[in-house]
């Protein structure tokens, strides 16, 4: 009696939660699509870009609890890449972006391959000074060109077919990348590389026991989650037609954590979230200086203290489903 | 002298040695404050690079407005960051013992933000200067070299007060405590010992041992804002290095990776930047839990 009457509730919860989450996706779309009409689409655009940065970290902090304080040299490295190649090889956007995808993974494949076998905080330090040596990196090597940076990307045509210098196909182009980045995330957490992830956060012992290899799925999820950030800072490249030295910096590092902490860790729809509030805050509040600073590290503070589980995390938690 | 084809004249190489040294001292004092901290409290603290910060302007305050020249400025900077950071503690820190240690961590990292944030305000990026006392102000002759009197107290000081901290936490009854009460707290306090203090003054202590550090490189360094972030990366890496929790381990380390540095800078002043993070990725690829480490 008891066992159905569970089953019964485990399947009106299965059903709630297709439903919450074609709501919050339909939802979104609905965002992406009116956005450039009530917002500065630049803004927008680059709001997509960081979203897209943060779904990749939260591949990390949220599914297998590894909290890295150096995803900026994904994200800047990937920028510089892919402003590189479009610049001074003169490839089309879309392989110019592919350029720096590829930098991004192997730069994370190697980070990951001697950070992955350390634990919490050990990995929070070893992730920041690595992201620190790619920063003292982008400062020497000649073709960052130091303080500069690389200035007047060109746009190009994506494939030699749609001239992303026209501002409405630039903005149909990024919205495109960002939904294929959040889908492919999406349906990596689900899928059963996924499931292990997160029996990892869980229990890592017990995975090992069962014959699964967990550092190599650590290691395959950081080398993911360093090519997703890359894909959004080669856009990132593409949009803002330039690559600099912020890309790469600790203070693009902590931004990344407190997007995915204000919108939700391990939530699918959190980090994006997140990173619109982020964005609009230095944008809107540009004007106080430092502050934004200072407000950045007090949100952080809060959130921590009491608010762990974000905006959409305590939403999900208060409709009793997972988003 | 000439080396992997670089003309390396012997001032310059004793130049960057002693500036090395002087890095060194820094790294030591600020992975001796993480390491003591992190024995007893299990958290990074992120915001030790703030303190660090906050001590050299404590220093520069303590002299504008009070007129208390150095020597007050090097007791009371680390007594009065240390009561800031034993605030931190008691407000903030303590609500989350009972969480994954990650949440600690952020939030030392937003408070380092906050701090970091309010003196960018109001000092700009730009840096103060502080006079070196003239006790210690003109150099000695000492043959080969001229070394200037700050700089070496600057090495003398600061490796007193890590022996000296080493000694206390190795040698004393107050240490014994304290190590005790790292292993297991419960047992510590039945025996009558009041162990969330021994924690805040704990945090305190090494909060004020980034201060000291702080007031130390105020007349070397100008004092700025950024002093903090820029430094704490490579501490981080010193400590990685030396290994998490290891006393002896985060000063030694600290004075070699300076020195390691100071001739990186002589032989090849490309990576001067960058090496102490590549003799990291080589120590965790051989030792993962770094050289003195136990592994866990």
């Amino acid at each position: 009696m008891t066992a159905t009457v569970e089953a019964a509730s485990a399947r009106d919860f299965t059903e709630r939660n297709r439903k919450a989450n074609w709501i919050a996706f339909a939802t979104m779309v609905a965002l992406i699509a009116v956005a450039p009409f009530v917002a500065y689409p630049f803004f927008v655009m680059q709001a997509l870009c960081f979203a897209l940065f943060a779904c990749a970290f939260n591949l990390l902090i949220g599914y297998v609890n590894l909290l890295s304080l150096g995803h900026a040299m994904f994200l800047g490295l990937a920028s510089y890449c892919c402003a590189h190649a479009a610049k001074v090889w003169g490839f089309e956007p879309v392989s110019a972006i592919a350029v720096g995808v590829l930098a991004a993974t192997v730069l994370g494949f190697a980070v990951g391959a001697l950070a992955i076998r350390s634990f919490g905080i050990y990995f929070a330090m070893i992730t920041l000074a690595f992201a620190q040596m790619v920063y003292f990196f982008s400062v020497e090597a000649p073709f960052t060109h130091g303080e500069d940076g690389i200035q007047g990307v060109p746009q190009g045509k994506a494939l030699g077919l749609v001239d992303l210098s026209n501002p409405w196909a630039l903005y149909v182009f990024v919205a495109l990348v960002f939904l294929f980045g959040f889908l492919a995330i999406e349906r990596i957490v689900q899928s059963p590389f996924g499931e292990i992830l997160k029996a990892i956060r869980e229990n890592e012992p017990r995975v090992i026991s069962l014959g699964y290899r967990a550092t190599l799925y650590k290691l395959a999820a950081f080398t993911l989650s360093a090519g997703f950030a890359g894909l959004a800072g080669a856009t990132k490249a593409i949009v803002a037609q330039n690559a600099s030295l912020t890309d790469v910096s600790l203070s693009t590092s902590s931004e990344v954590v407190l997007m995915t902490l204000v919108g939700g860790m391990g939530t699918f729809y959190g980090p994006a979230l997140g990173a619109l509030i982020v964005i609009a805050m230095q944008n809107y509040l540009a004007q106080f200086g430092e502050w934004v600073t200072v407000i950045q590290g007090a949100v952080f503070v809060a959130c921590v203290l009491a608010f762990r589980r974000g905006i959409v995390g305590e939403l999900a938690a208060r409709a009793k489903v997972s988003l | 002298m000439t080396l992997f084809g670089h003309v390396v004249s012997l001032p310059a190489l004793y130049g960057q040695l002693l500036i090395g040294l002087i890095n060194g001292s820094f790294y030591a004092l600020l992975s001796l404050g993480l390491a003591v901290i992190f024995g007893m409290l299990q958290i990074v603290n992120f915001a030790h690079g703030a303190f660090y910060m906050m001590g050299a302007f404590a220093a520069y305050f303590l002299l504008k407005l009070t007129g208390l020249n150095y020597w007050f400025a090097l007791i009371l900077a680390p007594l009065i960051i240390g009561a800031v950071g034993a605030v931190v503690e008691r407000l903030f820190l303590k609500r989350l013992a009972g969480f994954d240690p990650l949440y600690s961590l952020l939030l030392t990292f937003g408070l380092a933000l906050v701090f970091q944030g309010l003196f960018q305000n109001y000092f700009g990026a730009s840096g103060m200067p502080y006079a070196i006392p003239k006790e210690l102000s003109g150099a000695w002759n000492l043959g080969f070299m001229f070394l200037p009197v700050y700089r070496g107290w600057v090495i003398v000081a600061s490796m007193a007060v890590c022996f000296g901290t080493w000694l206390v936490i190795e040698r004393t009854k107050l240490g014994a405590y304290l190590r005790a009460a790292t292993e297991n707290p419960t047992m510590v306090r039945a025996f009558g010992v009041n162990v969330p203090r021994m924690v805040t003054l704990t945090y305190a202590f090494g909060v004020a041992l980034a201060a000291f550090a702080g007031v130390l490189a105020a007349p070397i360094n100008q004092v700025r804002p950024g002093m903090g972030v820029d430094i704490l990366a490579v501490v981080f890496a010193v400590v990685v290095i030396g290994g998490m929790g290891s006393i002896l381990g985060s000063i030694l380390t600290g004075f070699v990776l300076g020195v390691l540095e100071g001739l990186t800078k002589v032989f090849y002043p490309e990576a001067s930047n960058t090496v102490a993070f590549v003799i990291m990725a080589i120590v965790l690829l051989v030792r993962p839990s770094g050289l003195f480490g136990r592994a866990h």
